[in-house]
């Protein structure tokens, strides 16, 4: 954290006063990014795009240069769709992306379109992101109104159009073939993949969907060059991140860092840690669908895709959950869980059933009602959605609450019989020992 | 469906007055409303045929449609949806199963402002559960103002917040609850100083100067656009559907 201006490129002065303007943006070089690219041929943007190894920052962490060069090529309708439907529990980076800086995001999609030779973008928009969505659309109509975006931009062979298109409150709409159904106009039901996207995606056409930050980190890429780009990050997670974090921690809210740094710098450091008197417990990666790590074996890890996945839960959208010791894990899970179910399309009977059931066995837990044998049934139940649906939403669920369980037994096992002594149930008296007191209690008689 | 008051399932046992008055089985489907016999009014049919021509398969337009229909009505009641129909030449069961898909289509008659607190997690581990309760609370009396737990709202680093008439507001204290109450009332902006728009970002590192924190607010949102540059016609492959009929 010693050069600001190269680990704050997202954020750089995203406060200033009207950078959401088309004014402010090009007064600070804005724009430039694309005159370099339109002057460099689509080939060789998207070679700085791979040569970058910028990785998706949406969740999945897929190389964005891989992605768009699975598009066939050729003259054809092709769609270049933003995926700003942000509704992960805990992710809040695109929503500040969007608001503060509209035309970063805007220059990165026409680039990117460019490299593709994708002629029709979308940003697909969550439709709580009212405010955000007004900036986009007023952002877009100054950019058509100079010409960065419609027919042959800045006399260039490149012609695309932007439609700023909001959804209207579905989680799984950012899950990307749902997405793609949703702007069709359908219900947002995941498709089957294969086909994948890049070759029939929208309107079966071939289609590149990237999310928000991924695409706003494109005109930094042309602007310092691939290398010069990469510089920042580790090897194989370059570049910088914005990091949400929130939950129990003094300083919630977006930070970017370069990836790779200590997690316990991000957690304690910028965010300040948790409240006073208390201490982390756990905490959730990359969203609530991420397996939660405690405070030991997580909080010493280098913050990056790869020592997320091998520590066995995922850096996803880069958004870090705090969980401090005050909080039981049961409760964590039942919101988790509740979400999800809530969540879940209904298409899939592992999911729609499997998210349901866990809702209801961890409101058994509450109730007292719940077995230490409960515990073994909701883990085979997580460990049945895995894999076995069309999209990651189930997953999404049974990770982060079948690694509670794996990580916190004793808790379940001592909220079980909490519970059940709070409502009365009483833990079960072993049969011998009913016996035993019975006989004792004949032996001494009533007073 | 009877567009009146909601009832309570199970309220009356297994007998919920109407609980069958959809599934007439001798009837045939709705078809596409006759638009000679579905009057729509003169600007929603035309914000819906701006917002079909912005996309390559008229279908898409559905949503930004229903939400047309919904701010002209205040919710999709069933001649919203007819008249949404009308206009796409959809069937108005099509687009009754996107109305009832996404959260923010209202299928019954709502109060006239929308409190959404988030209940999810950020926002519950700070206090948002506790915090939902003292705004139904508050509200209890206002017939006007509906208040509903929601999912995450992207906003956790406002935890808790809530989102009242699309407005994000937050970190609020239990006792917001009653000064949201007030300004929805009087039609006061809402929570000023706790509004998101007027939020700094938290990495101390991100702005090189000490910028004011405010951020602008577009006056007015844009009609929608003119037609996209190039002509509204079908690319390639197959319609995803037929004309009147949704796909699979």
């Amino acid at each position: 954290m010693t050069d600001t201006a190269r680990t704050h490129l997202l954020l750089h002065d995203i406060d200033e006063p009207g950078l959401n303007t088309l004014e402010a943006y090009e007064r600070r070089g804005g724009y430039s990014a694309l005159r370099k690219a339109l002057g460099m041929g689509r080939e060789d943007v998207l070679e700085q795009l791979l040569e970058s190894n910028l990785r998706g920052r949406g969740g999945a962490g897929f190389q964005m240069g891989k992605k768009a060069s699975f598009l066939p090529k050729g003259s054809m309708d092709k769609y270049l769709v933003c995926n700003a439907d942000e509704s992960e529990p805990g992710a809040f980076k695109d929503r500040e992306l969007m608001q503060k800086n509209p035309h970063q995001l805007i220059e990165g999609i026409i680039i990117g379109a460019y490299a593709t030779e994708a002629n029709r973008s979308f940003i697909y928009i969550r439709g709580e992101y009212e405010l955000q969505a007004d900036i986009l659309e007023r952002a877009v109509a100054e950019a058509q109104a100079v010409g960065y975006v419609g027919e042959g931009i800045l006399g260039s062979d490149h012609t695309l159009s932007l439609v700023v298109h909001r959804g209207a409150g579905a989680y799984i709409c950012g899950e990307e073939t749902a997405l793609l159904d949703s702007l069709e106009g359908k219900r947002g039901n995941p498709r089957l993949k294969p086909p994948f996207p890049a070759n029939q995606g929208l309107y079966q056409g071939p289609t590149l969907i990237n999310n928000v930050e991924t695409l706003c980190n494109v005109p930094h890429i042309v602007r310092l060059g691939a290398e010069g780009w990469a510089e920042v990050g580790t090897s194989s997670s370059t570049g910088t991140k914005v990091v949400s974090v929130s939950g129990n921690v003094r300083r919630p809210g977006n930070y970017e860092v370069a990836l790779g740094i200590p997690t316990r710098d991000i957690i304690e450091g910028l965010a300040g840690g948790a409240p006073e008197g208390r201490r982390i417990k756990f905490f959730f990666p990359g969203g609530s669908s991420s397996p939660v790590l405690t405070a030991e074996e997580g909080l010493d890890l280098p913050y990056d895709f790869d020592a997320m996945a091998k520590a066995g839960s995922m850096l996803g959208s880069g958004s870090i959950i705090v969980v401090d010791d005050s909080v039981p894990v049961v409760e964590v899970a039942k919101k988790v869980a509740k979400f999800y179910a809530h969540e879940s399309c209904g298409k899939c009977s592992p999911c729609r059933e499997g998210t349901n059931w866990t809702v209801k066995m961890l409101e058994r837990i509450d109730t007292g009602e719940a077995t230490p044998m409960d515990i073994e049934i909701m883990a085979s139940v997580q460990d049945q959605i895995i894999g076995h649906c069309l999209c990651v939403l189930g997953d999404s669920m049974a990770m982060p609450i079948g690694s509670m369980i794996v990580k916190y037994r004793d808790e379940f096992e001592a909220h079980i019989e909490q519970a059940r002594a709070r409502n009365g149930l009483g833990p079960p008296v072993p049969e011998a020992e009913t016996v035993a007191l019975a006989g004792a209690a004949a032996d001494t008689g009533p007073k | 469906m009877d567009s009146g008051g909601r009832v309570k399932r199970f309220q009356h046992g297994s007998r919920v007055p109407g609980w069958d008055d959809s599934v007439d089985l001798g009837k045939d489907p709705a078809p596409v409303p006759e638009p000679a016999v579905t009057p729509v009014p003169e600007a929603l049919r035309a914000e819906i045929e701006g917002y079909m021509a912005r996309y390559p398969d008229r279908r898409s337009a559905v949503i930004p449609s229903l939400f047309a229909a919904q701010r002209h009505y205040g919710w999709c009641s069933p001649e919203a949806i007819d008249q949404v129909a009308a206009v796409m030449r959809i069937t108005p069961a099509y687009a009754t199963s996107i109305a009832t898909f996404y959260d923010m289509f209202e299928t019954h008659p709502p109060g006239g402002h929308d409190v959404y607190v988030c209940t999810n997690i950020s926002c519950s581990l700070r206090g948002a559960d506790e915090l939902y309760l003292a705004m139904v609370a508050a509200a209890e009396s206002s017939e006007d103002i509906n208040v509903r737990g929601f999912e995450c709202l992207g906003a956790c680093d406002l935890a808790p917040m809530a989102s009242v008439d699309g407005v994000y507001v937050g970190p609020l204290e239990n006792s917001d609850a009653e000064l949201i109450v007030e300004d929805v009332r009087a039609g006061r902006p809402v929570l000023e100083h706790k509004q998101l728009a007027r939020r700094r970002v938290a990495d101390p590192a991100a702005n090189s100067d000490d910028f004011p924190a405010t951020t602008t607010i577009p006056d007015t949102v844009p009609a929608p656009q003119a037609g996209p540059p190039t002509p509204p016609e079908r690319g390639h492959g197959e319609a995803t559907a037929t004309e009147d009929e949704p796909a699979q």
